[in-house]
């Protein structure tokens, strides 16, 4: 984090301040009373956060062997992003609000809070929230409750967050934690596995089909802390499961760095469903300070035969992503698809696509990739499908669309397509456009408005992205979309 | 009472990138009237649609265009259709993910908007939809496609005439809608457009060929060469011009070549 912290009065004015952060509207800063530990990584670091967490024995020496990796390893910059020095020892690993709500029920948070879940729009009142969906907060390093429970436990469903899975599923957390993200996988997962602070459980039992939508809301607040958030999701044979996940954060000048690694499990015909909606601080639209850093690391294993794993995201925030969730697709008859939007405007910059692995016979793969840039922005789709050579009969579709508004921004597509078997059938379809003038022409010829016009165009342009994002979430995409490119049109 | 004219063009000169392409054009339509323009490819038909409908490609050099009275030349294309004008586009342009009924649903209520009159709620809306299909001779699966997206030439055309069915203007302008038509959807579209053509509204027609006025009968018709409209007459110049193509008109009104 290359940013002066030493400046601690922003925090104070940037309450009740617009902040003149453009039009983002989850600027704000919650004030809060917080306990975090010193800046900075070292062995004593890990050693405390796991004592703080009252963590076994296994989870530490888990952490400390991620850490002496992470040690090892070099930061990544193979991706087709510029962004200055990250400076590891002036991030705070460990904040979170002193007072936690009781009950583990959400609606009993202090009144400080609660405002800022209101102001989120997080439904945290069971009574009044969008009906079938159970909501799990993460507010900097914690979780801080989980809606919904005894509905979840009826179905025999568990959501509940990592810390509380270590300490109540210890068997379950012990075999599948880094059995899809190794410890050594990347810099940033390393460094995740070392530092992670929270995140989401889930495990649904065999022949369940979860009863409700399970979502996440994860919100940096704090000024100089990380967030290192880490989500596993099981599926036991039969299963069916639909997660997403919502992310915003403070518009601050300095950078704050997210490194999140989600690891999910398919067996037999099971289904998981993982959709995200990012909404990171992107940075001043004018001038590009500040904003999230979002290194994310997510892999799905479609371990069991027939299983299915399908990544929707909705990429339309952070100074920097770095993501590229995958499927592993192991059992025969798998299916992985990815479908995606990445939306960047003012100075963001988005490397992202994913990494479809065909090792199972007749596994097929969908690949649906719609990248707009606007302003100064770079919007990167990387994308590899790797077929190994006894993976008979294998298929993948790619799709990549790029949609420049504007000209002084880039789109770049680098597929990657490694086949070792010549069974294989693969497809790769892949256009550029400019946001038509034609089009836009037409449209308002017939008495539609300018922006309305962009936002239908648009919005069309990711339809098949968005129609695959669960119903109470398109319309929240759709708007959001519409909100980012209000201002970078025109 | 002597009528005013719904559209009003006086002396209108327009150049893309500094070429000149209208030369101070002149043309007056009273309510009821029906008028078209004819001329060889090039003479700047398109042109004077597409800059009457508000394409901002365009730079106008001279002129005003009044609309009921009002002046639109400083008017955004939505502020024109808001008021009444509706062109239809000789190359209908293709939208990807956008429903057709998405899209005449949100042009119409916009219009509406503009009038100070409720949106259509979805019923309604859907109602107005399948009975102005239904005069367009039109499959029900129209309205769920995307925009003019893989339709022939043929459909796209009956689309923008199903759009004009739908918001129902005060003026149309039809830009070579005739083109790329069989007879049998010449015969659906023109049955359409005349039974929308009532006397308090205007209509301008551009085409190159004589045939579509076989079907909609002009009351003048006007040759347009080399951004001019170098003669006019009545329905019977459009046979004459059919006949002899468009060399004789030259010597003739004495325009430069």
């Amino acid at each position: 984090m290359a940013a002066d912290l030493t400046d601690t009065t922003d925090l104070a004015e940037a309450k009740g301040q617009d902040y003149s952060r453009g039009d983002y509207k989850y600027g704000f800063v919650t004030d809060i009373e917080t306990e975090s530990f010193p800046k900075g990584l070292n062995e004593e670091i890990v050693r405390a956060l796991s004592k703080k967490k009252n963590e076994p024995d296994w989870m530490l020496d888990f952490r400390l062997k991620a850490f002496n990796k992470w040690k090892e390893m070099k930061e990544p910059r193979w991706a087709n992003l510029r962004y200055g020095p990250i400076d590891y020892q002036n991030i705070t690993y460990y904040s979170a609000p002193k007072h936690k709500p009781l009950l583990n029920k959400l609606s009993d948070a202090e009144p400080e809070l609660l405002k800022t879940f209101e102001r989120l729009g997080i439904p945290v009142d069971e009574q009044k929230r969008l009906v079938n969906v159970a909501v799990d907060v993460v507010f900097d390093s914690v979780s801080l409750g989980t809606t919904f429970q005894s509905k979840l436990k009826e179905a025999g469903v568990i959501l509940c967050s990592i810390s509380e899975a270590i300490q109540t599923y210890p068997d379950l957390v012990k075999k599948y934690m880094a059995s899809v993200v190794p410890i050594h996988d990347n810099f940033f997962a390393a460094l995740n596995s070392a530092v992670f602070t929270d995140g989401s459980f889930v495990y649904i039992p065999k022949g369940v089909r979860c009863p409700m939508e399970l979502s996440t809301y994860f919100r940096i607040n704090d000024k100089e802390s990380g967030q290192f958030e880490r989500t596993l999701i099981i599926a036991e044979d039969d299963s069916h499961v639909s997660y997403l996940e919502g992310c915003t954060a403070p518009a601050f000048d300095n950078n704050q760095l997210h490194a999140a690694v989600v690891e999910l499990v398919a067996h037999n015909r099971a289904e998981i469903k993982y959709s995200t909606i990012q909404n990171w601080y992107a940075g001043n639209p004018k001038t590009g300070e500040g904003g999230v850093y979002n290194f994310v690391t997510k892999r799905g294993l479609c371990a069991g035969e027939s299983s299915k794993i399908s990544w929707t995201q909705v990429e339309a925030g952070a100074a920097i992503t770095w993501k590229y969730p995958g499927c592993i697709l192991k059992g025969d008859n798998s299916v992985g698809e990815f479908y995606s939007v990445a939306l960047t405007n003012g100075f963001m910059q988005a490397d992202t696509g994913t990494k479809m692995v065909h090792i199972g016979k007749n596994t097929t793969s969908t690949i649906v990739s719609k990248g707009i840039a606007a302003e100064q922005s770079h919007n990167t789709y990387r994308g590899l499908v790797k077929i190994v050579g006894k993976a008979e009969g294998a298929r993948n579709y790619t799709q990549c669309d790029s949609m420049l508004v504007g000209d002084r921004c880039s789109a770049n597509t680098f597929p990657y397509i490694e086949n070792h078997n010549a069974s294989s059938q693969l497809e790769h379809e892949a256009s550029t456009s400019k946001l038509n003038e034609e089009q836009l022409f037409y449209f308002r010829s017939r008495g539609i408005s300018f922006e309305d016009a962009v936002n239908l165009i648009v919005n069309g342009f990711c339809k098949k992205v968005l129609d695959e994002l669960p119903f109470e979430f398109a319309q929240e995409a759709k708007n959001l979309l519409t909100l980012k490119l209000e201002h970078s049109v025109g | 009472m002597p009528k005013n004219p719904i559209l009003e063009i006086e002396n209108l000169s327009a150049t893309i990138a500094d070429k000149p392409i209208l030369n101070g054009i002149s043309l007056s339509i009273l309510p009821g009237q029906i008028h078209a323009i004819m001329g060889p490819n090039g003479a700047g038909k398109s042109t004077l649609a597409k800059i009457l409908a508000g394409d901002p490609a365009y730079d106008i050099t001279s002129g005003t265009v009044r609309l009921e009275g009002k002046e639109i030349l400083e008017l955004d294309p939505e502020e024109r259709a808001h008021l009444g004008l509706f062109m239809s586009f000789q190359y209908p342009v293709e939208v990807a993910g956008v429903s057709n009924r998405q899209f005449l649903q949100l042009a119409l209520n916009a219009n509406r908007k503009a009038q100070k009159l409720e949106p259509l709620d979805d019923a309604s809306f859907n109602k107005l939809l399948r009975e102005k299909m239904k005069m367009m001779d039109v499959r029900d699966e129209f309205s769920e496609r995307s925009v003019n997206e893989g339709f022939s030439g043929g459909e796209k055309k009956r689309n923008e005439i199903l759009q004009m069915a739908v918001l129902d203007p005060k003026v149309s302008i039809l830009d070579e809608t005739d083109s790329g038509l069989d007879i049998d959807a010449m015969r659906i579209v023109a049955k359409g457009v005349t039974t929308l053509m009532t006397p308090e509204k205007g209509l301008l027609l551009i085409t190159h060929y004589q045939r579509l006025l076989d079907y909609i009968k002009p009351d003048f018709v006007h040759v347009m060469i080399d951004g001019k409209i170098v003669l006019s007459g009545g329905a019977e110049l459009a046979l004459k011009l059919e006949e002899k193509g468009y060399d004789w008109i030259t010597p003739e009104v004495g325009a430069t070549p």
